[in-house]
């Protein structure tokens, strides 16, 4: 299997269909242990960036992806922008100067956007953030050494449910600290639906839906 | 609240419009963004300085734009980090080709936007470097940081920087001069009152009629403790104490120092601070070569001030003393 840019820019459509049918679930859940604009902020970014890829035309997977992080990084804000922006923006990287982008590939551009989240978070595993359901999934996509869709749903929707029973030490979550566990981590959720998204998009093949 | 303000959202806006408006000779605004840089960025042949932050700080940054320290500040939202597009925009348009440098306070949204606007910058094939200012001996992590927090203490970096930047001083040697101030800069913070953020209405915290708060951060996040409240000598000699454990400064060595008010402190109370220090620095035999008394990093209109020692290696003298067109920190060529 390789990954072409239709299968980004189904990626990202679908990443923004998601968002969009659950920014109220998102804001609800940002509402006691954050500042409540997750949901907004998400389908901001994302509506923004389904537009850009609609009226641009790119080389490359590369180049794609680098284009996606700029807009995220500055269309979602928050913590989220510069967080899913260096996502993003690692796997650019990652595939550069590639003509084909091999699921190998593709898994290693993934943990590289893993690597680099941590980084510029400052945060590892188990601090209630987006990296709780963002390394168990690429953990898992390696082990395997193949992209599963159910794997990736599956693995990715234990890992957004377990934060529900985490203290946050990082992020905003953290200043309720004890108090943050009951709630499903915000950015947890949005990360499950970048996942998810990703999982269809491997189940239906790059598909050209507008 | 009572605030002399329009609608509680656009009060950067609003501000950076008068600030505009009061020293047009200096400075220009990048166009839709929250940014002003020098009236004639960028400028050849030198490294470019980007600070920013947070805005509720006045006159920090934008106070310290001009010739001799910064070539633009970016402004976020009151108490906000900026974005990190509108940085990354900022970097392109000061960049002359010799590189930019960045001037980080240590909270963890201004470190990961300014990152990750140099992260983008870089790929543009502009060279960048930074230096994290944490001067703030008060607490380790903090409710925004990993680690100590940036507070008033950056006003030195500014000017040293700055200076240095103007002397033709190359990205490499800017940053080792850098790293160097920040370890040899201590900073720590008392509040009397707390202050207001427009857009939430009420007061970030609460304090007594008779109570301090020791090592307040400048967002008033909690610092060591509360104590009934105590006199100026008492104040500084507590202050004086926490700095002294973190670094150390002999007999003979020479510090600059800043007493900067918070917002609300009446300069007859900073002034009475000063000589409070200067008589402790005397004592210990410490010289005090420049001494700076006035707001230069606030918390919108908190009570308190913040008490800053950078102590000196001969070359940042000069620095120090080379002229500055900045608007708060004026030195006349």
């Amino acid at each position: 299997m390789e990954i072409t840019k239709e299968h980004i820019t189904c990626w990202i459509k679908k990443i923004n269909e998601k968002i969009a049918e659950n920014k109220c679930y998102l804001t609800k859940l940002d509402q006691p242990i954050g500042d409540g604009d997750h949901g907004v902020n998400m389908e901001r970014g994302f509506q923004a960036t389904v537009n850009m890829l609609e009226t641009t035309s790119y080389d490359t997977v590369s180049s794609m992806l680098k284009a996606c992080a700029l807009s995220i990084m500055s269309k979602v804000g928050g913590a989220a922008g510069p967080l899913y922006g260096t996502a993003f923006l690692r796997m650019s990287l990652h595939v550069k100067g590639e003509t084909i982008v091999t699921e190998k590939m593709f898994i290693e551009a993934l943990n590289e956007a893993v690597v680099g989240m941590k980084k510029r978070g400052r945060t590892e595993v188990g601090e209630k953030t987006m990296i709780d359901v963002w390394a168990p999934v690429v953990e898992k996509l390696q082990e395997d050494g193949a992209l599963h869709a159910s794997t990736i749903i599956q693995t990715a929707k234990e890992a957004r449910n377990k934060t529900e029973h985490i203290a946050a030490s990082k992020g905003r979550a953290s200043f309720f600290k004890e108090k943050s566990v009951g709630y499903i981590d915000p950015g947890a959720a949005s990360s499950y639906i970048i996942f998810e998204a990703l999982a269809e998009t491997l189940e239906e093949g790059a598909c050209q839906r507008g | 609240m009572k605030k002399i303000i329009n609608e509680a959202n656009h009060v950067v806006d609003h501000m950076i419009e008068g600030m505009l408006a009061t020293s047009p000779h200096l400075y220009k605004r990048l166009e839709d963004k929250h940014v002003i840089t020098r009236k004639n960025a960028p400028t050849d042949g030198k490294v470019a300085i980007i600070s920013g932050g947070g805005s509720g700080h006045e006159p920090a940054h934008t106070g310290y734009v001009g010739k001799g320290m910064l070539d633009a500040a970016v402004i976020g939202e009151v108490f906000t980090s900026p974005s990190a597009a509108d940085i990354y925009e900022t970097i392109k348009a000061v960049d002359s080709g010799s590189g930019v440098f960045l001037i980080i306070k240590n909270y963890a949204g201004d470190v990961m936007n300014f990152e990750m606007a140099r992260e983008f910058a870089e790929m543009d094939g502009v060279q960048v470097e930074q230096i994290i200012v944490r001067d703030d001996v008060a607490v380790e992590d903090s409710t925004y940081t990993v680690g100590r927090r940036g507070i008033a203490g950056t006003v030195f970096v500014h000017k040293i920087i700055g200076a240095l930047a103007e002397t033709g001083a190359s990205l490499a040697e800017i940053k080792e001069v850098a790293e160097q101030v920040v370890q040899n800069v201590r900073s720590i913070g008392v509040a009397t009152s707390p202050c207001t953020i427009p857009a939430v209405g009420e007061p970030t915290f609460t304090l007594k009629e008779d109570e301090l708060e020791i090592g307040i951060g400048i967002h008033g996040e909690p610092g060591i403790e509360r104590r009934k409240m105590m006199s100026a000598a008492e104040i500084a000699t507590y202050m004086l104490d926490k700095i002294f454990a973190d670094i150390e400064i002999h007999s003979g060595d020479d510090v600059a120092v800043l007493i900067n008010g918070l917002g609300a402190t009446p300069e007859m109370e900073l002034y009475i601070m000063q000589y409070e220090v200067e008589k402790i620095l005397r004592e210990k035999g410490i010289n005090i070569y420049r001494a700076f008394v006035g707001e230069y990093m606030t918390a919108l209109e908190m009570g308190g001030c913040s008490v800053t020692l950078l102590k000196l290696d001969e070359a940042w003298k000069e620095l120090l003393d080379a002229p500055s067109d900045a608007k708060n920190f004026f030195v006349r060529s």
